[in-house]
């Protein structure tokens, strides 16, 4: 059988597309959710109908991205007994747990409490309406959490044994699984990547009304949140990654070679900028290097030995037999490129956003606008941006939002095919890990089909989004103003049965 | 009782769960379709549902994760087994879900119409998957030594299995009919009861010859039970439909479900994945489950978190118990801002450009504001305008 047809390349393909599909919304329903709740409940606290404004507006883009990560979330669930039911039947005791976690404490929340935001605003009293998408949001993080651990788990198996008798792995330690360092490195890397991407989605649509001048008040103080989110979540997704990067040397050393497409242990190691290389030689035929930096983003300092692929490959020989336990050397080595490319562009597209649009600091008098017109950006204290830069900087923020989805998908490619050939790192093989009774005409079918299906749907979801982002924030009605003091609504009038819903689909 | 026994209760409860909370969304979809009259109707009748589908769903969601941990065995024979079926119901669940969350969005009859057609067909697609796939699970498929699946799709679908994805559609259009009687106001409601007392019917018919081919197929005492309650449970859901007690009629019909679907477990227990070639080739509670620490922990986890979930999902009901009818359906919500008149509160002077892009095309804002005309019964359309505050 043809190799581009096996089983496993099949499965592989469909987990790969269905899981970077899905991940395109999770990160945006993580930080829109958390960034609506602020806005939600700045509006409760200030009374200051910009807010309210805010939120309806930001909540709507919130609803349509979070429906799309919703649905695709149910693949996610169903194909690892799908595709991978000898994954399953082996981690089953560990990772399922994690899963069932996340089901019963945190999409319960999500989906439960999303239902009563939505349809809330006339059933429930201001407080308890912003309590409700707070709820959400912290399911939305829960989940992250449960589904991160589960990875990591995978990443770096911890807290188990292997079960002669069965060949199953067994849970032993949960809390370790919970707590392992790989799991709360990863969980701190995805989640601040997730408000980078929110940061960007806000600050790039704000831009692009500010930019014609349209609905000022809304949009400017979104740009300023957008912006802060993104200078503040980039640190820390580039701390964290720092952090993460430590762990994995350490951990799966061959994923970390690969990404720097090291070939030979060297101390001290340079980091690479620019490499093509030959695998089947194991040698870089260009190298473009920074020296010593690859030793300090290991290890902390400027001289210690990194491993390199050809060393680690021998190594994991000796300790797992013959065979061959290098990933795809390219792909590793350029989506690590691409993630941290596009996540530190982003970031310092918003650092110099939030420079530039400052509405005080070292800024003259004349340059400071109110919160009733659009920034005026400023490249020092008396100097505005203006003519075709100023133009090219309302054009690049909304551009930027697309940068921290690429980071997003391009870190998952890196971390999960760098790991190959492991499904679970030194335990499992990717090849061993696939359905055995299911034929490659089912999984063509259903890697056509929802491929098919994701490919139409994202282009109905993003013709809607920019729909939706056009129409602007919405105008406020007397019920938005007058929300209901009582749960369930206020029952005094008798003309309230027959009033309108706020809300109804 | 052993822990892998309650695990198999709770995987029960969960699916039990699931089949109550959203067979009646399936049966209110499936009505969508064919009680509804008109667009205002088939609006009023996604909404009874619209704040609550989602936590329902998540029941399955539920009852899959809880199966993958204490049962992996079962999981990973049964999702791999049953493939095709299931990527259809993942098909059919996606496209739900957004219709529910879509259909609303334009204003256009065109793209209303086709989520319309969406929420109908993948209502009665899932639910009549659900029917055939547990029944094929209480039947037993072909499983091999390794309890790895051996057959085809054609395994799937003998006429037992057809007859439970029939028996599935019937039962939860009924028990989506006493919800809607019992959710509605107007027109609608009247035609809803009348409509669950023919569906009761059928479904008697019907699911009492499903229930009782199982029963003589490998029932036991037990399942006896369940089914005996299932039928009484049917006889009061139509008596108080009869009589117009709607709450009762709702409780009774969702105690069928309940009924119905412990019927099924209880005459697959203790297996969880029967062999039809050889009974020794079959999962059991015992073989398919995952170690005692494992199922301790989630011990804990399903005593302290279910509880909770119907503690704040009963609390969404309460919150949302207000029967709606068409006079209730808001001019889509999101266009709840009136889309003449109000002055452009941004300070931008920009006036209601927001309705218009550069390209001269209307936004959704500005269209939305007002019903489209082919919508609705006369006399409703008024009634649906936006109070005006006095």
């Amino acid at each position: 059988m043809d190799l581009a047809l096996a089983p496993e390349t099949l499965a592989r393909w469909q987990f790969g597309i269905t899981t970077v599909y899905h991940f395109l919304f999770v990160p945006l329903t993580i930080s829109l959710a958390v960034l609506t709740a602020g806005l939600e409940t700045a509006w409760v606290r200030k009374k200051d109908e910009k807010y309210l404004r805010a939120t309806k507006f930001w909540g709507k883009l919130f609803l349509i991205n979070l429906a799309m990560g919703v649905v695709t979330g149910i693949v996610q669930e169903f194909q690892f007994g799908m595709n991978w039911s000898d994954y399953s039947r082996f981690v089953g005791d560990v990772f399922g747990a994690p899963l069932a976690f996340e089901a019963l404490i945190a999409f319960f929340f999500e989906s439960t409490f999303i239902g009563l935001w939505i349809f809330g605003w006339d059933k429930l009293p201001p407080k308890l309406h912003v309590a409700t998408i707070w709820t959400v949001a912290v399911g939305s993080i829960l989940s992250a959490y449960f589904i991160l651990a589960a990875n990591s788990w995978m990443q770096h198996p911890v807290g188990y044994r292997l079960n002669e008798d069965t060949g199953r792995a067994e849970l032993t330690d949960f809390w370790r699984v919970l707590t392992q360092n790989t799991a709360l490195a990863q969980f701190g890397h995805t989640l601040t990547a997730a408000f980078l991407t929110g940061g960007a989605f806000v600050a790039g649509i704000a831009a692009y009304h500010l930019a014609r001048r349209r609905h000022v008040p809304v949009m400017r103080a979104s740009l300023r949140i957008g912006l802060v989110t993104m200078v503040v979540a980039g640190l820390l997704t580039a701390l964290t990654g720092d952090r993460l990067g430590k762990i994995m040397y350490e951990q799966q050393p061959m994923k970390m070679a690969a990404a720097e497409a090291l070939w030979d242990t060297e101390a001290p190691a340079p980091f690479s900028l620019f490499a093509v290389g030959d695998v089947e030689r194991g040698h870089n035929t260009v190298a473009i290097e920074v020296p010593g930096l690859l030793s300090f983003l290991a290890h902390d300092n400027f001289s210690d030995e990194v491993p390199g692929i050809n060393d680690t490959n021998h190594a994991l020989q000796e300790r797992f037999g013959p065979g061959d336990y290098r990933p795809n050397v390219p792909l590793a080595y350029w989506s690590f490129r691409w993630m941290i490319g596009f996540g530190m562009s982003s970031a310092a597209l918003g650092a110099a956003g939030l420079w530039l649009t400052r509405r005080r600091l070292l800024l003259a008098p004349e340059l400071r606008t109110g919160p009733e017109e659009v920034p005026r950006p400023a490249l020092t204290r008396r100097r505005e941006l203006t003519g075709l830069p100023a133009r090219w900087f309302w054009r690049l923020v909304p551009l930027t939002m697309l940068f921290p989805l690429a980071a997003n998908a391009w870190g998952w490619i890196f971390t999960e095919t760098g790991r190959q050939p492991w499904v679970v790192y030194g335990l499992l093989q990717t090849r061993s890990a696939v359905s055995p009774g299911v034929s490659q005409a089912e999984q063509l079918v259903s890697l056509s089909v929802f491929t098919l299906l994701y490919a139409v749907l994202a282009v109905i979801e993003v013709r809607l989004m920019i729909t939706y982002v056009k129409a602007g924030p919405p105008e406020l009605t007397e019920a938005d103003r007058n929300p209901p003091t009582r749960i369930g609504g206020d029952r005094g009038d008798p003309a309230d049965a027959d009033r309108p819903m706020a809300f109804s689909y | 009782m052993q822990l892998t026994d309650v695990w198999f209760l709770v995987i029960a409860v969960l699916w039990t769960g699931y089949f109550f909370l959203e067979g009646f969304d399936f049966g209110v979809g499936v009505l969508s379709g064919t009680l509804a009259r008109d667009r205002a109707e088939r609006r009023v009748l996604i909404n009874t549902i619209g704040p609550v589908w989602d936590g329902n769903e998540v029941w399955l969601i539920a009852a899959g994760g809880a199966t993958f941990a204490a049962f992996p065995e079962w999981y990973a024979s049964l999702f791999s087994g049953f493939y095709l079926p299931l990527v259809a119901v993942l098909v059919c669940l996606i496209v739900r879900g957004l219709a529910f969350e879509y259909r609303a969005k334009r204003p256009g009859e065109r793209w209303q119409r086709n989520w319309e057609r969406a929420v109908f067909w993948c209502s009665l697609a899932v639910a009549f998957l659900w029917g055939v796939t547990f029944a094929n699970l209480v039947r037993g498929v072909p499983l091999d030594s390794a309890h790895e699946f051996t057959g085809g799709l054609g395994d799937l679908l003998s006429p037992y299995a057809l007859l439970g994805g029939v028996v599935a559609v019937v039962t939860f259009t009924f028990h989506g009919a006493t919800f809607t009687a019992l959710k509605t106001v107007g027109d609608i409601r009247t035609r809803a009861r009348r409509a669950a007392g023919w569906l009761g019917l059928a479904a008697g018919g019907l699911g009492g010859g499903f229930l009782l081919w199982t029963q003589a197929d490998g029932g036991n005492a037990r399942s006896l039970a369940a089914l005996a309650l299932a039928g009484v449970a049917l006889l009061a859901a139509l008596a108080a439909t009869a009589r117009g007690r709607e709450g009762y009629a709702f409780a009774f019909s969702g105690l069928l479900v309940v009924a119905g679907a412990a019927t099924l477990f209880l005459a697959l227990y203790p297996d969880v994945m029967p062999s039809s070639p050889a009974p020794e080739w079959s999962l059991t509670v015992d073989n398919a489950a995952s170690a005692p620490y494992t199922l301790r922990i989630m011990t804990w986890c399903a005593a302290l978190a279910t509880p909770l979930v119907l503690v704040y999902q009963g609390w969404t009901y309460w919150v949302f118990r207000q029967r709606i009818g068409t006079r209730h359906l808001a001019p889509p919500a999101h266009a709840a801002h009136p889309a003449h008149g109000a002055e452009e509160a941004d300070g931008a002077g920009t006036g209601t450009g927001h309705g218009e892009t550069a390209h001269g095309r209307r936004a959704p804002a500005a269209v939305e504001g007002g019903e489209p005309r082919e919508e609705g019964p006369a006399g409703s359309a008024t009634a649906r305008g936006p109070r005006v505050p006095s």
